[in-house]
């Protein structure tokens, strides 16, 4: 019998195109091992929210026959998908993984869902995050951390370490994330997976539920760059319902996948970034970095070191504007129109509780820490007296760090660094420590804010714990293709080292069903 | 270096809407103070008198579309994840104080 769980989608695809199995066997696949692996909050993987077996069989069966009918939608129609909880899904819950959203059923679906829906791609759920996408570890989510299919005593990344361990584990081909500050790269590099932040606009932020909107992007999480590049031409493109979207076409990013897994990069100039390197990098994740450049360079790439000498500060400049953009954005949780009220017994002042009574007793239950913390810190960070020194001065170092990959881009085609400074850290480790929680975003953070695209793919294992690393490509805005071309390229040299993908190595998830 | 005492915590709460508790301010008020002292260092960064702020990464100009009638949410649509309501409408708590 097949292993089905085990194939990329682009063979899926080809499967279903050769009438070897259905979208329904598929799908059921997919949900029988969500059944033996996925757990609760208390054991297993975790990493979904919700699951949705019936609506995806039903999508699996409409799938199955328009392609007896000879009329698929999409090369991918068919093929099953996990969405992150951050998406609205109308009929399915929506919680951005937050007490404050707990039952609510959006009535619309986000752009890059329906999508999903219209090229036929059955949903099987949504996949777990920290709180609003604010987080590294997926710890952050009020329904149980989700656990890394590698170590389940580790972090899956986050935010979006849900979608990154649901397809590490077999669990869906293919899932949609959401990247802020690196929350579709990291938890793809500590899972041993493909995570992409396209460029900003490139995809779609209707019904995405905003974190920050100067830096959100939704992107592909999946097992190899292929299906990223599969994925995100489905879910790009300009859409008039966001009015940041990016109004014109990319090159094509799976032409670009399929030239870069030749293995040939000559003529290609690649520039290793300085500042992305140095102390409280862990050593075995700068060993599998300088060994994956070594390969660039036998592919024929140019390599050269490049400074971006603002990038010391971009993680003070990305801990006040995220703060600040959220502070306004989740004033919208307001216990009005939709979500969560709690009405408390009686206002302070012994009278009848006030609507601001109810806001503030409301916003306090059904937030997390993470999510208070920042929402006081912007609005601090927007405070008058601390406003030019702290969000004004962020937002000129910002124009330099644009400025920094604008320069780099003259004498290079593509950037790289390792995708986060350490491999997957325990569970617990850094929950009450914020700022070394934040520090896992080094070097994924200058990317959202200069709205440049980005790619993890993995780089082996690091030698101290065997637990994945990930090497990180970055391009010019609008320059997707050769993010998907430098990290096809390093994906098929290292699988040919490998005899096989890095997940292949990964030890086999305990079912505990 | 700013300071962030447990009272101006409690004050920006307040203005957040967020009735934090003794306890969490407790809590809250030191992490916020050691964050606070990290990302203040963006005060030391010089020489950005000429240099323009960016509030978006991608220029964007106004944005339009033609004037024409699309379909939205029903009101049964908008009013399904109400907390209360009262027909047609979202039911809310008195907004006015007892002065008012």
């Amino acid at each position: 019998m097949t292993d089905w769980i085990k194939k990329t989608a682009a063979e899926l695809a080809d499967a279903l195109a050769a009438g070897e199995v259905t979208s329904v066997e598929l799908t059921q696949a997919h949900l029988d091992r969500i059944a033996a692996v996925d757990g609760d909050a208390t054991a297993g993987i975790h990493a979904f929210l919700h699951v949705d077996a019936e609506g995806a069989l039903a999508q699996a069966a409409a799938s199955d026959e328009r392609r007896a009918a000879g009329a698929p939608l999409h090369p991918l129609d068919g093929v099953p998908i996990a969405v992150k909880d951050v998406l609205t899904t109308q009929g399915l819950p929506t919680t951005c993984g937050s007490k404050i959203l707990e039952g609510w059923v959006p009535p619309y679906d986000a752009t890059v869902v329906r999508r999903i829906k219209a090229a036929g791609l059955p949903i099987l759920g949504k996949t777990n995050m920290d709180e609003f996408a604010m987080g590294s570890s997926t710890e952050h989510s009020a329904y149980g951390p989700t656990r890394n299919p590698w170590d389940q005593t580790r972090i899956p990344g986050g935010s979006g370490g849900g979608s990154a361990a649901a397809v590490a584990s077999y669990e869906a081909p293919l899932a949609i994330g959401t990247d802020t500050g690196g929350s579709i790269r990291q938890p793809g590099a500590v899972t041993g997976t493909v995570g992409m932040k396209p460029t900003y606009g490139a995809v779609s932020r209707y019904g995405l539920v905003a974190l920050a909107n100067s830096l959100d992007q939704a992107g592909p999480v999946t097992r190899t760059v292929l299906d990223a590049a599969l994925l995100q031409e489905l879910i790009g493109g300009h859409d008039p319902l966001d009015s940041t979207s990016v109004d014109q076409p990319l090159p094509s990013l799976v032409d670009a996948a399929r030239q870069g897994a030749t293995g040939d990069l000559t003529g290609v100039r690649i520039g290793v970034i300085t500042e992305l390197s140095g102390d409280g990098w862990q050593p075995g994740v700068m060993a599998r970095f300088q060994e994956s450049v070594d390969l660039l360079v036998k592919a024929g790439a140019e390599v050269v070191e490049v400074s971006c000498p603002t990038f010391v500060h971009a993680l003070a400049t990305y801990y006040l504007i995220l703060p600040a953009e959220c502070s306004s954005n989740l004033a919208k949780f307001d216990a009005m129109r939709y979500g969560l009220r709690v009405v408390p017994d009686a206002a302070k002042n012994g009278g009848l509780p006030s609507a601001e009574d109810v806001m503030k007793a409301t916003r306090d239950a059904g937030f997390g820490d993470e999510v208070k913390r920042r929402i006081i810190l912007g609005t601090y960070a927007l405070s008058s007296g601390y406003y030019d020194a702290y969000y004004g001065q962020a937002q000129k170092v910002r124009t330099l760090i644009s400025r920094d990959f604008a320069a780099a881009f003259e004498k290079v085609d593509v950037l790289v660094s390792p995708t986060a400074p350490t491999t997957a850290f325990e569970l617990g480790e850094k929950l009450d420590d914020p700022l070394a929680m934040y520090l896992n975003d080094l070097a994924t953070i200058p990317a959202n804010l200069a709205g440049t695209p980005g790619i993890s793919v993995p780089a082996g294992l690091a030698d101290e714990d065997g637990l994945p690393v990930g090497f990180q490509v970055l391009a010019p805005a609008l320059a997707d293709d050769r993010c998907y071309r430098v990290g096809a390229a390093l994906e098929a040299l290292l699988a040919a080292e490998w005899g096989g993908p890095l997940l292949a190595q990964a030890p086999a998830v305990e079912e505990i069903r | 270096m700013p300071e962030i005492s447990r009272d101006e915590v409690a004050h920006l709460a307040d203005l957040a809407r967020i009735d934090l508790d003794d306890a969490e301010l407790d809590h809250l008020a030191p992490q916020l103070a050691v964050i606070l002292e990290s990302v203040a260092s963006i005060a030391s960064v010089e020489g950005l008198d000429e240099v323009p702020p960016t509030s978006h990464p991608i220029p964007v100009t106004n944005v339009f579309r033609d004037d024409v009638v699309v379909p939205g949410l029903t009101a049964e649509q908008a009013l399904s994840g109400a907390p209360a309501r009262e027909g047609q409408r979202f039911s809310v708590p008195r907004i006015l104080g007892d002065e008012q």
